[in-house]
C-alpha cells in the first residue's frame, strides 16, 4: 500500500488511491478464513481489477482450535495493473486469534494494518499458540498499524435478535470482520450477499445473520474512530473480453469436458479422493449433463485401470490423482503406453516424498512422470502454469492422446490447484478441432491389424470393441508391430522400442514456437515450468525495466521438449531455471542439451517468493557482469 | 442386432490362429474347449464379445478366443473390464483370472466388482498354485503345502473363494470343474444368463506344480461319492445312487443324511435371500463333506452400470447447457 493519493468519495472520511493492496485473512481452521478470502476475491473480480490468491490450509479437518498447526490462511492481491502472483509480503493481516498472528506477523509489511480479534486473546488463548506474553502488551507489535476489534463481542451485538443459537451466531464473525475490510477497501457488498443466499437458501436465519454482521462490521468501520481513511485500488487494465474468476483444477475440468466435448468423445473419470486433487473428481461429477461419467473406484490403481477401460472401449479415459497416487499407477500407466491407448493423468502434485505435506504445494513429481515406470515408458508430459492456463494444458492433453494414441501426463500442482485469478474466456468456436476416427467396421474375412499404424503420425488404428470385422488381442506383452501378435524377437522389441519413442517425439512437429517475454537473445534466459511462471515473470519484467538484457520462457511441453529450446537457450550467455524441486528439469536439460543450466531450487512447501527469485537473478546478473 | 444374415457360429469360430502355449495336460485346456463350446451354443457374435485376463497362466486366455481380447496387469482385470462395462453396457464382457490374480495382488478389485454387481462374467481358474512363477503356494493353496517359497509347509490359511464373493454379495456365485466338462459348459451358460456380476470357481488341475490337487474327489472311481452337484428345488444328494444328502443344523453347520433321513436332506434354493446355505456349503470342509459344484447363490440386484448410466441419461434430459454457456457460467465480467 506504498502509492496513495488522497481523493474524496460520498464517505465521510477521506479516500486513498492505491496501484496494489495484499491481504491476508489467517484464523482457525474453523474460523472461515478460506470463504471470507473467496467472497474478497469475487467481490474484486466483478469490480474489475486483476487479482491472484494463495490459500493455505492445514490438512487436518480441524486440528485443536487456536493452535499453530490448526491455522488457515488465505492471501489475495488485486491491483491496477496486471500481476502474476500472489504477492510476498502482505500490507494487511487479519488474525483471528493469537495462534494466527503468531504464524503470520512475521510477513506483515512494516506499518502495514494489523487487525485482531480480541476476543480470542484471553490467557489461555495466548497459551495455546505458545505466547508467554500477551504480544498486544510487550510491544512486539510497534511499527504495524494496530487494530483491534472485539469481533465476537461486535457480532454478538449485531446479531441480538437473531434468532440462531450462540454458537452459530459466533459462526458469523468472519463476516463481521468481512465488512470491516469491505469498508476499508471500497468493495461492494452486493455479490457477497447474493452468494451467501444462494449458499445457505434453505437457512434463511444464517442468511440473515451473515448479511447483518457484514453490513454491521461495514457500518462500525465507518463510523468509528479507529480507521482514520479508506482506499481504493482502480480497475485494472486488462484485454478486452469475458472474464470468470478460475482456479487451477476448475481450470482442467472445463478444459477437459471443452475437449470431451470438440471430440465427441464423451468423457469418463476413473478417481479416487487424494489431496489437492479430489475437487477435480467432484466438479466433473456435477457435469453428469455434459454426458461426463464419474467413477469413484475403489483404489488409485482401479481409477487408471477402469479409465484405461475406458479408453480401450472409445470413450475419453481420463484419471486424476497426486504423488503418492501417481506411484501406485505406475504399472497401469505402463499397460497404456503398451496398448498404445489415449489416457489423460492429472497429477496435481504436492509436497512429497511419502504422504508428505498434503496442502502443500511442490513440484518434484516431473522425474516420475517421466520415467517412474518400469522398462523404456515414454509418455507424452505437459504442464500447466497458472490457474487461467490450466484449460488450455487439459485441452491440449486431450488433443494430443487421442491423435497419437497415447498416455497424457498433465502436470499441476497444489498452488495452482486452489489459487485463482481472472481468466480470459476463450472462444467457444474458435477452439482447435480434434479429430477422431475410429477404425471402421470390416468384412469378417478380412484380419484386422491392431498395430497398423498411421505412417506421419505412427499412432495406431483405435478399434472399438463392438465394432464388426475388428476382433483382436492386445495386451502388456511385447507385440509385433502391425499384427499385435505376441513377439520376444530381438529385433522386434528394439524396433517396437524405438517406435513407442518416435511417436512421442513426433508430437513436437506439431507444437508452436515457444513464446519468451523479452528478446530471443540475450545475457540472461530464465526458464520456468508449472507454477513458477507468476514469480519468475514479476522478476523478469522488474530486471528489464532495470534494462538488463533478460528474457523468459515457459515450458507447457516437458516431453518431448519444444524443438526450438535448444537454439533458444544457446542464445543466451547464461540460461537459469528456477524449480521447486532439488533441480529435475535442469538436470533433463543439461544430459539432453548439454548447456550448462543453472538450477534455482527451492522445496519449502511454499511457491517461490518474487523478491526471492529476483535476489537470485540479480545475484547471478552481478556475478556474471564480474566474470565470474 | 440380427444374425440372420449369416450361420450361427460354432465353436471352432471361437478359435484363434495362435498356437495355444500352456503346458500339455493342464486343465486350462478343457476350461477352453468349455467357453468355446458354450460361446457358440449362446449364439454369441465375436465382435460383441470383450475377454479381459490379469497375469497368469489362464490369464493367457483372450490370446485363444476369436472375439475382442485385452491381456492386462497383475490382478486389475476386474477394474479394467469395469471401464469397459461401464463406456459400453452392450459389450459382453468376460474376465478370466486365476487363484493368485484374482484372490491375492488383485483381491481389491475383485471384492469391490462383486460388490457394485457390474455386469462382468468373471472365472476364476483355481489350480490353488502359482503356475507362471513357477510354483509357489497361493492364497487357496491348503495350510502346509509344500511349495518351492515354502520348503517347510505354508502357514497361510487359505480362502475360500465361494465365501469370499458371498462376503463380498456377489448376485451370482458358481463353482464348476475342469474335467467336467458339460457342467462346466452348463454353468458358463447359466453365468451368461446372470443379470449383474457372475463369479465362477473352476477348479482346474497344475499338472506341473500341483497335480492332483483335486484328484480326491475329481477322480472317476471316487467322483460320484464324493463331488455334490447343487440343483435348484432339488435336496443337497450325493453318491452313485443319490443315497446320501446335506442336511444343516440348527447352527447351520452341515451333517450328513442316509437312508430314513433321507428325506431331510436340505432342498436347494439358489435364490434364497440367506447366504447363510450358501456360506455353509462354501466353507464345508473338503475332506469331510462332498466337495459342492453349481449355483451356491443367484440373486436379482440392480447392475453397477446401469445406474451409472441412468444417472448421466437423467441430467442429460433435465438440464441442456452449450459448452458455451457452461465456461461462462458463474461470475463472468467483461472489460470493454
Amino acid at each position: 500500500m506504498d502509492t496513495a493519493t488522497p481523493s474524496k468519495n460520498d464517505s465521510a472520511k477521506p479516500v486513498q488511491e492505491l496501484e496494489q493492496v495484499i491481504i491476508r485473512f489467517a484464523g482457525d481452521s474453523g474460523d472461515g478464513m478460506q470463504l471470507t478470502g473467496d467472497q474478497f476475491t469475487r467481490t474484486t473480480a466483478l469490480m474489475g481489477n486483476d487479482i491472484a490468491t494463495f490459500p493455505d490450509f492445514p490438512a487436518e479437518i480441524r486440528a485443536p482450535a487456536g493452535t499453530l498447526p490448526g491455522v488457515s490462511a488465505f492471501q489475495l492481491r488485486f491491483s491496477s495493473f496486471d500481476i502474476h502472483t500472489p504477492g510476498d509480503a502482505p500490507d494487511v493481516l487479519v488474525a483471528m486469534n493469537p495462534a494466527a498472528l503468531k504464524a503470520h506477523i512475521g510477513e506483515l509489511k512494516k506499518d502495514g494494518v494489523l487487525l485482531l480479534n480480541t476476543a480470542s486473546f484471553k490467557a489461555n488463548d495466548l497459551k495455546k499458540a505458545k505466547y508467554e506474553n500477551d504480544p498486544r502488551e510487550d510491544g512486539s507489535l510497534a511499527g504495524f498499524r494496530v487494530i483491534e476489534v472485539d469481533l465476537e463481542a461486535r457480532t454478538k451485538e449485531a446479531l441480538a435478535n437473531s434468532a440462531l443459537d450462540n454458537r452459530s451466531k459466533m459462526r458469523c464473525k468472519n463476516m463481521y470482520a468481512l465488512g470491516i475490510l469491505y469498508w476499508m477497501f471500497h468493495r461492494d457488498m452486493e455479490p457477497t450477499m447474493k452468494a451467501i443466499a444462494a449458499k445457505f437458501a434453505k437457512k434463511p436465519d444464517v442468511v440473515d445473520a451473515n448479511l447483518a454482521a457484514m453490513k454491521a462490521g461495514h457500518a462500525y468501520a465507518e463510523t468509528t474512530e479507529i480507521f482514520q481513511s479508506a482506499y481504493r485500488v482502480p480497475a485494472a487494465k486488462m484485454r478486452p473480453g469475458t472474464y470468470r474468476n478460475i482456479m487451477g483444477n476448475q481450470g482442467l475440468c472445463l478444459g477437459l469436458v471443452a475437449a470431451s466435448k470438440r471430440a465427441g468423445l464423451p468423457l469418463f473419470l476413473g478417481s479416487y479422493p487424494i489431496t489437492p486433487a479430489s475437487d477435480i473428481l467432484h466438479q466433473l461429477s456435477s457435469y453428469k449433463h455434459h454426458g461426463v461419467v464419474t467413477f469413484q473406484a475403489e483404489d488409485e490403481i482401479a481409477a487408471v485401470a477402469s479409465a484405461i477401460g475406458a479408453s480401450y472401449s472409445g470413450k475419453l479415459g481420463i484419471t486424476s490423482t497426486s504423488g503418492p497416487g501417481m506411484a501406485l499407477k505406475a504399472e497401469a500407466i505402463g499397460l497404456a503406453v503398451m496398448a498404445e491407448l489415449p489416457l489423460v493423468i492429472l497429477n496435481v502434485q504436492r509436497a512429497g516424498p511419502s504422504t508428505g505435506m498434503p496442502t502443500k504445494t511442490q513440484q518434484a513429481d516431473l522425474l516420475q512422470a517421466m520415467y517412474g515406470r518400469n522398462g523404456e515408458s515414454p509418455v507424452c508430459v505437459l504442464a500447466a502454469s497458472m490457474p487461467s492456463d490450466a484449460f488450455e494444458t487439459a485441452y491440449e492433453a486431450v488433443r494430443i492422446a487421442v491423435k497419437y494414441m497415447i498416455p497424457v501426463i498433465v502436470l499441476s500442482d497444489g498452488y495452482i490447484a486452489n489459487g485463482s485469478e481472472p481468466w480470459l474466456l476463450p472462444d467457444v468456436d474458435a477452439l482447435p478441432a480434434i479429430d477422431v476416427q475410429f477404425a471402421p467396421e470390416t468384412s469378417a474375412d478380412t484380419k484386422f491389424m491392431p498395430y497398423e499404424r498411421n505412417q506421419e503420425t505412427l499412432a495406431r488404428p483405435w478399434a472399438r470393441p463392438g465394432t464388426k470385422g475388428l476382433v483382436h488381442r492386445i495386451g502388456g506383452l511385447e507385440k509385433r508391430d502391425v499384427t499385435g501378435n505376441i513377439d520376444y524377437a530381438p529385433e522386434n522389441h528394439q524396433h517396437m522400442i524405438d517406435t513407442r519413442q518416435q511417436k512421442v517425439q513426433n508430437i513436437a512437429k506439431d507444437l508452436p514456437p515457444t513464446e519468451t517475454i523479452g528478446e530471443r537473445a540475450g545475457d540472461l534466459l530464465v526458464l520456468g515450468w508449472g507454477s513458477t511462471r507468476g514469480a519468475i515473470t514479476a522478476s523478469v519484467q522488474k530486471l528489464q525495466a532495470d534494462g538488463h538484457k533478460v528474457s523468459a520462457a515457459f515450458l507447457r511441453y516437458l516431453n518431448p521438449l519444444p524443438n526450438d529450446l535448444e537454439d533458444l537457450m544457446r542464445g543466451f550467455k547464461k540460461v537459469v531455471l528456477p524449480e521447486m524441486n532439488k533441480g529435475q528439469l535442469a538436470m533433463m536439460l543439461r544430459s539432453r542439451y548439454l548447456i550448462d543450466v543453472v538450477s534455482y531450487s527451492q522445496v519449502n512447501g511454499q511457491p517461490f517468493k518474487s523478491h526471492d527469485v529476483l535476489a537470485y537473478l540479480e545475484q547471478t546478473l552481478a556475478a556474471m557482469k564480474e566474470g565470474n | 442386432m440380427t444374425t440372420a444374415d449369416r450361420p450361427p457360429l460354432t465353436k471352432k469360430d471361437f478359435k484363434t490362429d495362435q498356437e495355444v502355449r500352456w503346458c500339455p495336460g493342464c486343465g486350462d485346456y478343457s476350461i477352453l474347449n468349455s467357453v468355446q463350446s458354450a460361446f457358440a451354443k449362446l449364439g454369441k457374435q465375436l465382435h460383441e464379445t470383450v475377454v479381459i485376463s490379469g497375469i497368469g497362466c489362464s490369464s493367457r486366455f483372450p490370446y485363444y478366443m476369436e472375439t475382442f481380447g485385452f491381456h492386462t496387469i497383475h490382478g486389475r482385470a476386474p477394474a479394467i473390464a469395469t471401464g469397459v462395462k461401464v463406456s459400453n453396457p452392450a459389450l459382453d464382457v468376460w474376465v478370466v483370472t486365476g487363484d493368485g490374480d484374482a484372490m491375492s495382488i488383485g483381491g481389491n478389485h475383485l471384492i469391490h466388482a462383486l460388490r457394485r454387481n457390474v455386469g462382468l462374467r468373471i472365472l476364476m481358474f483355481n489350480n490353488r498354485i502359482y503356475g507362471l512363477t513357477k510354483g509357489q503356494y497361493s492364497p487357496t493353496s491348503p495350510q502346509g503345502k509344500v511349495t518351492k517359497s515354502s520348503p517347510l509347509g505354508s502357514i497361510d490359511q487359505p480362502f475360500a473363494p465361494l465365501a469370499l464373493a458371498l462376503g463380498a454379495s456377489s448376485t451370482f456365485v458358481a463353482r464348476s470343474i475342469d474335467i467336467m466338462g458339460p457342467h462346466l459348459e452348463g454353468t458358463v451358460m447359466k453365468a451368461d444368463e446372470h443379470d449383474g456380476t457372475a463369479f465362477v470357481e473352476i477348479y482346474q488341475n497344475c499338472n506341473i506344480f500341483n497335480d492332483g490337487a483335486f484328484k480326491g474327489f475329481t477322480d472317476k472311481e471316487v467322483r460320484s461319492e464324493r463331488v455334490m452337484e447343487l440343483q435348484h428345488g432339488e435336496p443337497l444328494l450325493f453318491g452313485a445312487n443319490k443315497d446320501k444328502g446335506i442336511r444343516f443344523d440348527a447352527g447351520f453347520r452341515p451333517e450328513i443324511v442316509t437312508g430314513d433321513e433321507l428325506g431331510t436332506a436340505y432342498v436347494w434354493d439358489e435364490t434364497a435371500e440367506s447366504i447363510a446355505p450358501a456360506m455353509a456349503l462354501a466353507t464345508m470342509n473338503e475332506a469331510e463333506f462332498p466337495v459342492p459344484i453349481g449355483v451356491f447363490r443367484r440373486a436379482a440386484k440392480p447392475r453397477f452400470e446401469a445406474g451409472i448410466n441412468d444417472q448421466v441419461a437423467t441430467a442429460q434430459q433435465n438440464k441442456q447447457e452449450s459448452l458455451r454457456d457452461l465456461l461462462y457460467s458463474g461470475e463472468v465480467w467483461t472489460v470493454d
